[in-house]
């Protein structure tokens, strides 16, 4: 029986950007191990040799002319922009505050 | 006239017998009367609706050259991209926006004429088989509104099968389009993978994802998939041919000599007893029309589900690292000194629902290093070995068949809290889209002990799309004219006008 605790799933989440709360944290601990456990099937299998497929059409660098096409204009761009300024996304602060 | 095909209302149309304004106003007033019980659709543009009716109209008055489906209403999983019209994915984190683009599906249908009339209820992102992990609120089933229509695009799919319009488009990742198909009891095809383009599909999990159509009928069903389908610039996966006869082959419908496989692996035990009688029936109906029926062995579809619950959350897990509260969507806990990082924590947590989470975890998870080969590049050896399987299987079959669901619609709530017998319900039609190739789910009857509707599930391999049609408008003439009349008729009515 696979298990993965509440800082296990604590870390995930904190690496997959979502701050989870207490209860979700607890919950989504207690349901992994059965959805592990059903996912490692896949080990069941002896794969020496298979290749891996991770993408079922066989294509490789699609490319198109190098031509300029009509593309969005900047007000279309930010027009479901939370918050913008001068043309531009407004973001919350990326780096420390200036010294 | 809304409960005609979309072929007859196009006959209609052409006749000068109604109008797309007439048509569409019905269809709008079907969904005024009935759709406060089913909730198929989380927006209805009524007004982006009638106007496109008019210029159809206008176009025709005019004599101009018009496209068959010209004027006919439909609706639009809200996973596609509609310029200017509320588009969510049934997600809280896109509450509100409007797309400043089309997606190709919705450039197609325009310039077909098609009216688009709403978007419709669907699990977040795709991410379920029930639309209860829309972020909106379940969608109840026409047949039985107690009970779920199938999902991801369960909104779609009730639409259809509650008279609201005859045509819809969905997306099917594991199964999306052809289970919800199966349990409303019409026709949903999954095409090709890269048959339909994927530009302005919001991701799900890109290897996997495709848009495709729903129908009362099979010859419906594939006017439309005619409509959306062909190649795209604006999508790498794109397939450069021309689109499979899919029309013409629906309106042929002959299945002398055909070769059509049954999976040893899908059926049986785990299958609910009416589905397999039911199956078994239609089975019974296509040899008596002259099919030759073959057994065939996938050994590797044991592993189809495990595969899928890995690759499928491992490239949602990065697809949905697109929604960090900076350009689009929501954006929550932006106060004075707060960090873009705490910002995008707050908001996923706010905007994304418990199973988007549960998959994007399992997704890191399975990504992470050291966890890498075990789950997600064996998952990927799984897929190979699946893609080999189905190859042998139609080395001796035209097609392929299957029940399209384990089990008929079960309860509103009954399936919540227990994720894996949740994604049981995809066992079947997951080896289709680690395949990338082709499926589609016709009517196939009532299961006896609960008087709800079976799907038949048909595959063919890639770009051979138009065998499906061929294989279904057989069936589904020998059914129909087994039942009596269309399935659909024996439906509870649900109130208004039909």
């Amino acid at each position: 029986m696979s298990s993965l605790s509440r800082d296990d799933v604590a870390k995930l989440a904190a690496l997959a950007r979502i701050e989870m709360t207490e209860a979700e944290l607890v919950e989504l601990s207690s349901q992994f191990g059965m959805i592990l456990d059903a996912v490692a099937r896949v080990q069941e299998v002896n794969l020496d040799g298979v290749k891996p497929t991770s993408h079922p059409q066989p294509m490789l660098n699609i490319t198109r002319p190098d031509v300029v096409e009509p593309s969005l204009s900047p007000e279309d761009a930010l027009s479901g922009a939370p918050a913008q300024e001068d043309a531009r996304f407004r973001v919350p602060q990326i780096l420390g505050e200036a010294e | 006239m809304i409960n005609k095909t979309a072929a007859q209302m196009a006959d209609a149309l052409a006749k000068g017998e109604t109008t797309s304004v007439a048509l569409t106003q019905a269809h709008l007033d079907r969904i005024n009367s009935v759709d406060s019980k089913v909730k198929a659709f989380l927006h209805v543009d009524k007004g982006g609706a009638l106007a496109q009716a008019a210029e159809v109209d206008a176009k025709r008055a005019k004599g101009e050259k018009l496209s068959p489906l010209a004027g006919i209403p439909l609706a639009l999983k809200d996973i596609l991209a509609q310029k200017g019209v509320p588009t969510t994915a049934g997600s809280k984190i896109l509450q509100g926006w409007r797309p400043p683009y089309d997606s190709t599906v919705v450039s197609k249908l325009k310039a077909a004429g098609v009216v688009i009339v709403g978007k419709t209820n669907m699990d977040e992102f795709a991410m379920g088989s029930s639309t209860e992990n829309s972020g909106y609120g379940p969608t109840f089933n026409p047949w039985d509104l107690t009970r779920t229509p199938g999902g991801s695009s369960g909104g779609s799919a009730a639409a259809v099968s509650s008279f609201q319009t005859p045509l819809a488009i969905g997306s099917d990742t594991g199964g999306s389009i052809r289970q919800p198909a199966a349990l409303t009891g019409i026709v949903g095809v999954r095409p090709t993978y890269g048959a339909v383009s994927r530009y302005g599909l919001i991701a799900y999990s890109s290897s996997l994802d495709q848009a495709g159509p729903f129908g009362r009928t099979v010859l419906d069903t594939a006017l439309l998939h005619e409509v959306i389908a062909g190649h795209d610039a604006h999508d790498a996966t794109s397939i450069n041919a021309s689109v499979p006869a899919v029309v013409a082959a629906a309106k042929s419908g002959d299945v002398k000599g055909l070769k059509i496989g049954v999976i040893k692996q899908l059926q049986g035990a785990g299958y609910q007893k009416g589905v397999q009688a039911r199956f078994d029936e239609s089975l019974n109906l296509l040899a008596s029309l002259g099919a030759e029926i073959v057994e065939v062995d996938c050994p590797n579809f044991e592993y189809a589900l495990a595969a899928y619950y890995l690759i499928a959350p491992s490239e949602a897990s990065s697809n949905l690292a697109r929604f960090d509260a900076m350009r689009y969507g929501l954006r929550v806990g932006d106060k004075d000194g707060a960090s873009a990082e705490a910002v995008m924590n707050i908001t996923r947590d706010a905007g994304f629902g418990r199973e988007v989470k549960r998959r994007i975890i399992l997704g890191t998870y399975a990504l992470s290093s050291g966890y890498y080969d075990a789950y997600y590049g064996s998952a990927q050896k799984i897929r190979t070995l699946i893609i080999e399987d189905y190859a042998k299987a139609f080395a001796k079959a035209d097609v392929l068949v299957s029940p399209t669901a384990p089990t008929t619609a079960y309860k509103i709530g009954e399936k919540v809290n227990d994720p894996m017998a949740m994604y049981l319900g995809d066992v079947a039609t997951i080896p289709v889209n680690l395949a990338g190739i082709c499926g589609m789910s016709l009517p196939a009857g009532l299961a006896e002990e609960d008087g709800l509707p079976v799907g038949f599930q048909i595959m063919a391999p890639a770009m051979q799309d138009q065998r499906l049609y061929q294989v279904g408008s057989a069936l589904e003439a020998a059914l129909v004219s087994q039942w009596g009349a269309p399935l659909l008729s024996k439906a509870p009515s649900i109130g208004g006008a039909a």
